[in-house]
Parts: C-alpha cells; sequence; structure tokens
C-alpha cells in the first residue's frame, strides 16, 4: 500500500525548496509546495478509498529503528479510522492553507523558505498522525515543535517574532520533558511503545482509582499534551505565536499542530480509561483553559490575539470533550474546529493583507463593503464557532456538551456559558471589523481568488463540516453514547444566540455601550485586558529567579569563578609559573650552558657508578 | 704486555679532557673555546686508541677515524661561523654572543 508515499511528498518539496528554492521562480517554487500537498492530499484519498470498510488498522512495517533488551521500536506507520480523519485534516486544510499563503505571502520576503518550512511542518505532521507508536509519533511531535519555532520566527528580523519563536520552543520544551517522562515510565511497566501492544497490554489492566503508575503515565503525557495544545499552564506560548504570518497560525496553531496533544489522548484512549483520575484532571483542565483563554478574548483589540486565545479555548473543549470519555466528541471538535479556526485566521490574514498589516481592530470597521467574501466567509466560520444550530461547530459543540451534561453537570454549565462567552467574543471581533463606519487610514481592498478561494471552501466545510458524523465514524473504537437528551443542546444554543445578539447590541447597535461596560468593568477590565498578568506572574516566580539563578550562580559562580578563573585561566598560571622556572636556566650564555652540560655528565656518571657499585 | 701501561695513558686521556673541559667553560676567547673542543676530542681519541690496543680490537681505530673526520669538518665549519660573528658583531668574546636570550 506504501503508507510511507504520503510524507514523502512534503519531504520532497522541503528539501527542494530549501536546497535550490533561492535559485528557483516564484511559479516553480509554488507548484512545488503546493503540487506536493496536494499529492499527498490525493494520495490520502486514494489510500482511503483502498482501505475501505476499515475492519482492523492496517499498519505496514518499514525497518526496526532499534532492538535494545526488550525494547523494540520500529518504524511502522497505521491507519485506522482515527488516523483517516487526522489525514484528512492535515492534508486537506493543509493544501486549502498552502494554496492560501501563496496569495499572502506574494509580496513577501523569504517565498521559497517560507514554502520550504510549511512543507517539513506537513511531513513531520504526517509523521505523527501515521506513526504506529509513540517514539515515532514523538519524532513527529518535536519536528511539528520546530518548524512552529523557524515559522514563529519567520520575521526573524523583528526582535518580538524571535523572541515569541523561543517562547514557543522554551515553553514546549517543558510538557516535552513530561512526555518523554511518561514514555519511559510506559517503557518500564509494559516493555514497548506500540499501541497496539499498548492496547493489549493495557485491556488486561485493572482500572486505577488511586494515584498509581497508569495515572502517572497518562498525567505526564498530559503535561506534554498541554504544552504542544496550549492548555494550563502552559497555554502562554500559542498568543505570542501569532507573531509568525497568518497562514502558520492557521496551519499551525489552529487546524493541525495544537490539536495533536488532543489527538495524541484519543490515541491513548486504551490508558485513560484506566485512569478516572488522569481524566478529570484532563477534563478539568481543559474547561478551565476554555473559560479562562474565552474570558481573555472579549478584551483583545489584535484581531489574531482574539482568534489565538480563541483557539486556546476550544482546545480546552477538546479536553473537556476526551477528558469526559467522549473521545469521538473530542476529535469531531478537533476537525471542526480545523475548518472554522482555520477559516477565522485566513479570514483575519485577508483583512490583514487588505490593510497591509493593520491587525487592531479599533482601526478597521465597515469592511462589509470592501471585501465582502472575506466578510461573508468569516460570517459563516464565527457562526459555526458560535455553535449556531446546524453548522459544524455545532454538532461537535453538542456533542462535548452532552457528554458533560451526563456525567458532570457543573462541567456542562461551565461549558455552555463559555459558550456564550465564545459567541460574544467573535462576534465583537466581526462586527468590530466588518460594521460601522471604516476607522482606519489604509484603502481596503479584497483579497484575490488565491486567497477567496479557500476561504470559500472552508465556509462550506464550517457551515455543513458538522453531517460528516465523526462519532458515527469512530463507533467501532469509541462506542457511541445513546443520549437523546435535547436539554444541553437548547441550553448551549440559547447561550450561544445570546452571546451573538450582545455583540450586536454593543457593536453595532448601541457602540458606546462597549465603553460605558467597560468603565463599568474598571479594575476586572483591566485585569482581563492585562491577560490576567500571567505572562508577568510567570515572569516573576519563574524566568526572573531563574534568570538570577543562571545570572550569579551559573554565570558569575561556576562559570566565572570555577571554570574560567580556575580551570582555564588557572591552567594557564600553572604552566607560566613552570615557565618562569625554567626561564632561569636560559640565559643566552654559552659558558653556562656547558657547565649544566658538564654539570649533567657528571651526575650522570656519578649514578651510573653507584648503580654499578651496587651491582 | 710490555711498555707503558694502559693506566698512563688514560690518565694523560683525563688530563686532557678536563683542560679541554676547564678551557671550554672559563675561557672568553671563541677561538679558545674552539681549541679546547678540539683538546676534548684528541683527549678521546686517545683513550680509544689505548683501549683498541690493549683489547687487540679494530673498533677503536674506526672511531677514531670518524671522530677525526668530524672534527675536521667541524672545525671547517666552526671557523666559518667564527669569522661571520666577528664580521657581525666585531668581537669573539663569547659573553657578548647572547642573543639567544629573551
Amino acid at each position: 500500500m506504501n503508507l510511507w508515499l504520503i510524507p514523502i511528498f512534503p519531504l520532497l518539496g522541503f528539501l527542494l525548496n530549501g536546497l535550490i528554492g533561492k535559485r528557483l521562480a516564484k511559479p516553480v517554487i509554488s507548484i512545488i509546495a503546493v503540487g506536493s500537498v496536494a499529492a499527498s492530499f490525493a494520495f490520502v484519498l486514494f489510500t482511503l478509498s483502498q482501505l475501505m470498510p476499515f475492519s482492523a488498522a492496517y499498519t505496514e512495517h518499514y525497518y526496526t529503528w532499534f532492538q535494545s533488551g526488550f525494547l523494540n521500536v520500529g518504524v511502522d506507520f497505521t491507519v485506522d479510522r482515527l488516523t483517516a480523519i487526522m489525514l484528512l485534516v492535515v492534508t486537506g486544510v493543509g493544501l486549502l492553507i498552502h494554496t492560501y499563503a501563496l496569495g499572502y505571502m506574494d509580496h513577501e520576503g523569504g517565498f521559497y523558505r517560507f514554502f520550504s518550512y510549511l512543507n517539513l511542518f506537513m511531513f513531520f505532521m504526517l509523521v505523527l498522525v501515521l506513526s504506529s507508536n509513540l517514539l515515532v509519533l514523538f519524532v513527529g511531535w518535536e519536528g511539528v515543535g520546530l518548524c512552529s519555532y523557524l515559522l514563529v520566527g519567520f520575521y526573524f528580523t523583528e526582535k518580538f517574532a524571535s523572541d515569541a519563536a523561543n517562547k514557543a520552543f522554551i515553553v514546549n520544551r517543558i510538557g516535552d520533558f513530561g512526555f518523554m517522562l511518561g514514555m519511559l515510565l510506559l517503557v518500564i511497566h509494559f516493555h514497548t511503545l506500540d499501541f497496539g501492544k499498548l492496547a493489549l497490554a493495557a485491556a488486561h489492566a485493572p482500572v486505577e482509582s488511586a494515584i498509581g503508575a497508569l495515572t502517572a503515565i497518562t498525567l505526564l503525557l498530559f503535561v506534554g499534551a498541554t504544552g504542544k495544545s496550549a492548555q494550563i499552564p502552559l497555554y502562554v506560548w500559542l498568543p505570542d505565536a501569532m507573531a509568525g504570518p497568518t497562514p502558520v497560525s492557521a496551519l499551525i496553531h489552529a487546524a493541525t499542530m495544537v490539536t495533536a496533544g488532543v489527538y495524541m489522548i484519543a490515541r491513548m484512549a486504551f490508558l485513560y480509561d484506566h485512569t478516572p483520575i488522569a481524566m478529570h484532571v484532563v477534563a478539568v483542565i481543559g474547561l478551565l483553559t476554555a473559560v479562562f483563554a474565552a474570558t481573555i478574548g472579549i478584551t483583545q483589540y489584535d484581531i489574531k490575539k482574539v482568534f489565538a486565545y480563541s483557539t486556546v479555548s476550544q482546545l480546552g473543549y477538546m479536553f473537556l470533550g476526551v477528558g469526559l470519555g467522549a473521545y469521538s466528541a473530542g476529535v469531531f471538535h478537533l476537525m471542526t474546529h480545523a475548518f472554522f479556526k482555520a477559516l477565522l485566521f485566513l479570514g483575519a490574514g485577508s483583512v490583514i493583507h487588505g490593510l497591509e498589516g493593520e491587525q487592531d481592530l479599533r482601526h478597521m470597521g465597515g469592511l462589509r463593503k470592501y471585501m465582502p467574501i472575506t466578510c461573508y466567509t468569516l460570517a459563516a466560520a464565527s457562526l459555526a464557532i458560535s455553535g449556531f444550530p446546524f453548522t459544524s461547530g455545532f454538532f461537535s459543540k453538542d456533542a462535548i456538551l452532552s457528554a458533560a451534561f451526563e456525567k458532570e453537570p457543573w462541567m456542562f454549565w461551565v461549558g455552555a456559558i463559555t459558550a456564550g462567552v465564545t459567541a460574544f467574543y467573535v462576534f465583537r471581533a466581526f462586527f468590530m471589523a466588518f460594521f460601522g463606519r471604516y476607522r482606519g487610514h489604509h484603502h481596503p481592498h479584497e483579497s484575490p481568488l488565491v486567497m477567496t478561494g479557500p476561504l470559500m471552501v472552508l465556509a462550506v466545510l464550517s457551515l455543513g463540516g458538522g453531517f460528516l458524523s465523526v462519532p458515527k465514524w469512530l463507533a467501532p473504537t469509541f462506542p457511541l453514547s445513546e443520549s437523546e437528551n435535547m436539554t444541553p443542546m437548547i441550553i448551549s444554543v440559547i447561550f450561544g444566540l445570546c452571546g451573538i445578539a450582545l455583540a450586536w447590541l454593543m457593536y453595532v447597535n448601541k457602540p458606546s455601550l462597549a465603553e460605558s461596560a467597560k468603565t463599568a468593568a474598571g479594575p476586572l477590565y483591566t485585569l482581563v485586558y492585562n491577560k490576567y498578568y500571567i505572562d508577568e506572574i510567570y515572569s516573576a516566580i519563574i524566568v526572573k529567579p531563574l534568570e538570577l539563578f543562571s545570572k550569579f550562580v551559573l554565570w558569575k559562580g561556576v562559570d566565572d569563578t570555577v571554570i574560567d578563573k580556575g580551570a582555564v585561566n588557572g591552567l594557564g598560571h600553572l604552566v607560566r609559573g613552570w615557565g618562569n622556572l625554567f626561564r632561569l636556566f636560559q640565559s643566552g650564555s654559552i659558558r653556562n650552558y656547558a657547565t649544566w652540560v658538564l654539570a649533567g655528565s657528571l651526575l650522570i656518571i656519578f649514578v651510573l657508578g653507584l648503580v654499578g657499585g651496587a651491582q | 704486555m710490555h711498555g707503558v701501561p694502559i693506566s698512563w695513558y688514560l690518565a694523560l686521556s683525563v688530563v686532557l679532557f678536563g683542560l679541554g673541559v676547564a678551557g671550554f667553560v672559563y675561557r672568553k676567547s671563541v677561538i679558545t673555546v674552539f681549541m679546547s673542543i678540539e683538546l676534548m676530542l684528541n683527549a678521546v681519541n686517545l683513550s680509544f686508541i689505548a683501549f683498541s690496543y690493549q683489547l687487540q680490537r679494530i673498533d677503536g681505530h674506526i672511531y677514531t677515524f670518524f671522530v677525526m673526520v668530524v672534527a675536521a669538518a667541524e672545525a671547517a665549519v666552526g671557523l666559518a661561523i667564527i669569522l661571520t660573528i666577528f664580521k657581525n658583531r666585531g668581537t669573539l668574546q663569547i659573553d657578548e654572543v647572547d642573543s639567544l636570550k629573551n
């Protein structure tokens, strides 16, 4: 079947564009970049059609990566129903975003560099999704992290962009440390990292009601997920990651990479099912993140920041879903989120493109007249994320909230309120950008077809994607919970509609209301506007002490004193001291030397005489 | 064996060698130092020949010829060096030729 062909096309695209892209003409670069992803997408479609009806997981073994004692790690790819969804999302949305990026990046420098990184990202993401063991998954996991770093820091001449790239990378290191510890514990307990074998081994394990090895493993893996998927407490990198070009935000920081944590948990569901404590932690963290990020989203003025916090919040929803055991609901939301959030970002990118780089919502307004296609497609995405009936977000959010309603009613209520908040801030951004009077200084213009085309496709998917019922498709792996209860759906829809109505009232009907609400909230508004000062708190309790420790202990103490003064200079002084002693012999006077030779000869004769005499 | 005993030859050799060393170390003129070297070489030659005669072996003679050849070559080179030093520095005082220092 040759599953390896799926990731190999983007890898070739990366190599071609990365190595000789500088000398290629723009159309050639475009064809290589988009063509490789299109080839992958086509091959995914072909493979999936061949593998229908997916009665069992299909695995291909390529070679043994390493064998050490009982641990045998192979480079194997597996396609099952879960992988199929991820493959379609990654290559499908990836293809649309690549196409869009052709238009968006047209006037930017480093065109070939951008697309080679983007192709490399596709390669690693596909490896992550296809892998049939945790270690190869981790290779992809780290690879997408690398590409995220490269692309966030794409405008590396700007200090804030390279800072944001560093932040993303370093915060992810913390999560990945947990992930690796989790993998090591898995190796110790199960002697394998292969998903199939792990599932078999875990099936016999008892459900852990207290904290034990399985709980530790799943929690550590979840630490990795909080880093990659931007959950509390490691979410701080994602909003800053918006320093990258907008297609990157759409592809990596909304649609695909950040959902890797959700995918990983769904993939390891057999383990999470045995650890109710870890599941509860996942659900609570997801819910907290959803609320927390949504409230920050209300106050932001940078259009990309609004959507970034929205992404954090929606990822929280997905973790709420998988944490409640509704894995298929989580993955469903992952897919619909990929559609509408990619669309939101691409639409924002289109606005930014049309306004020559303006990102501040306060300098937009009334853009409906100037860029109608962007406006209507963004409206579709906004409706979908708000859970408007029969859009894609409606179905997936409903799946998650229904699960919450059955298992943990308080989580449902918090989730439903968050849905209302989500609808409010998304429509706040939408109304501020497209309604009212134009408040900017540039001359807005609609984006070219190469950009609006993907917008329209994604709009169709955002509106209709909910009818691709993921829970039904995944039913063989994750059994459907038959709930016919309409209450949670009705409640969450009401909350969503209220959010939209409130946004309409405050930002279209009576814009003065927004200002008076802001002053009424007073210090609370300042707190939320400054993102609860989380960055400052982290800086004060983690970064600054670490810097001080580095400066005074590691730099001044260890490096300056021990290494520089002690080892390096000390060695130098030692050699110089001995040298000074030996210099005394080098008088330059031949008679002096001759005397030493004489003395030496006499000494040797004397010693030989002694030795000879002893014999 | 009749005639002069070997110890006399060796004693003479030691005396000559000691004179050579003393001259080498204590004299200041390069020419004298040079001559002292020749004296040491010939002192060694003398002991070689003495042993060669005593042991009735030819090796000592061969070494002596080698030493003489080397001494001749050395004399040629050494005198050339001395001439050059005198030409460049206008002196043959060995203490004044100490530019190797520092």
